[in-house]
């Protein structure tokens, strides 16, 4: 009887193991088939012209590949997005933990989890339809598709995970610090402001990381609001991101176009790993503070 | 215990009729070229191979050039080209069988007053020679060109039509033709293309040299904005009896609503 639970008790923990390797084993897989992919079209090119090129015209007769229009455009765009999405999601964090009336909180709460629901490509539908015409309406432009609408869509898109992980953070600073802080005096908002909130602050910035995260991986709903011509980035301009560079030319490409965009993608893919590593070492920092 | 049993017992069965599809194959036809044909060639070969099981369809997306090509070398049953073969070709021994047509209109908002351009002014609107609506009879508007992206067989039809390969000045480059038409209608000052058959009430497709693009004016080849889609054969050496079985399905009038499903006109 006893052998026999023991036996079980084997069987279910490699169960569990195998499961929990299959996760590990996709991260290498992709990671594998990124680097050997996307090595040899940097090869032909040049490390150099490829990243530092400013010129992307991957079917024409002198074919170039040059991706720093894309670089550009997905560090301003994410720039951009994180500008416009941290203080409102900062301000409604704050608002949501502290100050918000239970029901409000709850209603909210919900509302902000419907946001991050939304699926990407009905975000770019709405951007296409509303925003869009209105940005061309409003600031006399020929077109709407640009940077700006690309930066306003990411910067909603956003938003629910800043709120969310601010959110929690906030709330897990210890009940004793604010009761300090305002038996000494302190009004409630120089309490939030001055204690709760640096008291949760790696947190915050996590939140803040996670964002930009989100932001530099969408593809549809830019895709779709951003006009995809690969100029140079500027604000009404119609620009074109690492994502939405790869999405728009893989389905018919071939050759050394189709490398490319495997490159394209394993520089994207560096991006997201450095984002990564900013949020874990925020996380840790977390952890070690508290 | 039993539950387990009646999993493996349906998984059996399953992997059972997969392995009765894969026996039946006793012919096969094989098709290379223009990567424009895909859909039309896509929607044959599906239906083909649903009227004649057991025969393997296949399709090679390579270019009209490297399709030509394989047929020529024996690569392949039938080659696809989507222009016409030209005269060094055809007397190399081989056939054009026109399959379809594939007319490409260029729309524009319906609040746009311009309604007729012909072939030379759109190619100088697409290279940025004329940038503005009023020199071609319209308001007083920047024109925001708004094309496909670099690869697709639209793109690539209009832009050798028009002979503007390679210097069109895009503003907006989209990855479908329903993005195409959502943008130009969405934006007066805008002008696109796309497949005939996907134009809708939402945006208004201009007429070109005084001719509106219609089935019938492709077909008769007064609507210039347009190409077709070439089977490609070998005059003196005779198709396998499967491909030649393929042929006749492709030309039967049976196969133009699956045409014109992919968005083309069909030649029968």
């Amino acid at each position: 009887m006893e052998r026999k639970k023991q036996l079980l008790e084997t069987a279910v923990h490699g169960i569990f193991l195998v499961l929990g390797l299959v996760t590990v084993g996709c991260v290498l897989l992709i990671t594998a088939y990124l680097v050997a992919s996307g090595i040899p079209a940097i090869r032909r090119i040049g490390l150099l012209p490829f990243l530092l090129g400013d010129r992307w015209e991957s079917t024409a007769a002198q074919p170039s590949y040059g991706i720093l229009p894309f670089i550009l455009t997905s560090v301003y765009g994410t720039a951009g997005a994180i500008l416009f999405g941290v203080p409102v999601g900062f301000f409604a964090a704050v608002y949501l933990a502290k100050m918000a009336p239970a029901k409000v909180k709850a209603v909210a709460g919900s509302a902000v989890s419907l946001l991050a629901g939304i699926p990407s490509v009905v975000y770019g539908l709405v951007g296409m339809l509303v925003l869009v015409p209105g940005i061309r309406r409003l600031f006399h432009v020929p077109d709407g598709a640009s940077l700006l609408a690309a930066i306003i869509v990411l910067a909603i898109m956003i938003l629910p995970s800043i709120i969310k992980v601010s959110i929690t953070a906030l709330e897990a600073v210890p009940q004793e610090y604010e009761d300090a802080s305002l038996a000494l005096g302190a009004t409630p908002t120089e309490t939030w402001f001055r204690v709760s909130v640096p008291a949760a602050r790696s947190g915050i910035a996590a939140a803040v990381v996670l964002g930009v995260g989100r932001a530099i991986g969408e593809a549809m709903a830019v895709m779709m609001v951003s006009g995809n011509a690969a100029n140079m980035p500027a604000l009404f301009e119609s620009v074109r991101f690492l994502t939405t560079a790869v999405a728009s030319e893989m389905s018919y490409s071939s050759g050394l176009q189709r490398q490319a965009l495997f490159s394209i993608a394993l520089v994207l893919f560096l991006f997201i790993m450095l984002i990564n590593a900013a949020l874990n070492f925020f996380l840790k920092r977390d952890k070690e503070g508290s | 215990m039993k539950k387990f049993a009646s999993l493996m017992l349906a998984a059996a069965l399953a992997l059972s009729v997969m392995a009765g599809c894969a026996q039946k194959t006793s012919g096969a036809v094989t098709t290379d070229g223009s990567t424009s044909m895909e859909k039309v060639i896509g929607a044959l070969g599906e239906a083909f191979e649903a009227q004649n099981s057991g025969v393997a369809f296949t399709y090679n997306p390579t270019g009209s050039g490297s399709g030509i090509q394989a047929v020529q070398e024996g690569r392949c049953d039938i080659g696809l080209s989507s222009r016409a073969l030209k005269e060094d070709e055809k007397s190399s021994g081989l056939t054009e069988t026109i399959l379809a047509y594939d007319g490409i209109a260029v729309i524009v908002n319906p609040d746009n007053p311009v309604s007729d351009l012909n072939v030379d002014t759109i190619a100088k609107i697409y290279t940025g020679k004329i940038t503005n609506w009023k020199d071609v009879g319209g308001q007083d508007a920047e024109i925001v060109l708004i094309g496909r992206e670099a690869g697709s067989g639209t793109r690539d039809g209009f832009e050798s039509i028009t002979d503007t390969e390679d210097a069109c000045q895009y503003r907006q480059e989209l990855t479908s033709t329903g993005d195409v038409i959502t943008a130009v209608s969405q934006n007066p000052d805008a002008i696109g293309y796309a497949s005939l058959a996907s134009v809708k009430d939402t945006v208004r497709a201009v007429t070109v040299g005084g001719v509106a693009p219609t089935e019938d004016t492709v077909k008769d080849g007064s609507y210039v904005i347009q190409r077709p889609f070439v089977l490609v054969t070998k005059t003196d050496a005779p198709l396998s009896e499967p491909a030649q079985k393929f042929f006749d399905f492709a030309i039967s009038p049976d196969a133009a609503e699956l045409i014109s499903g992919a968005g083309a006109v069909a030649a029968n």
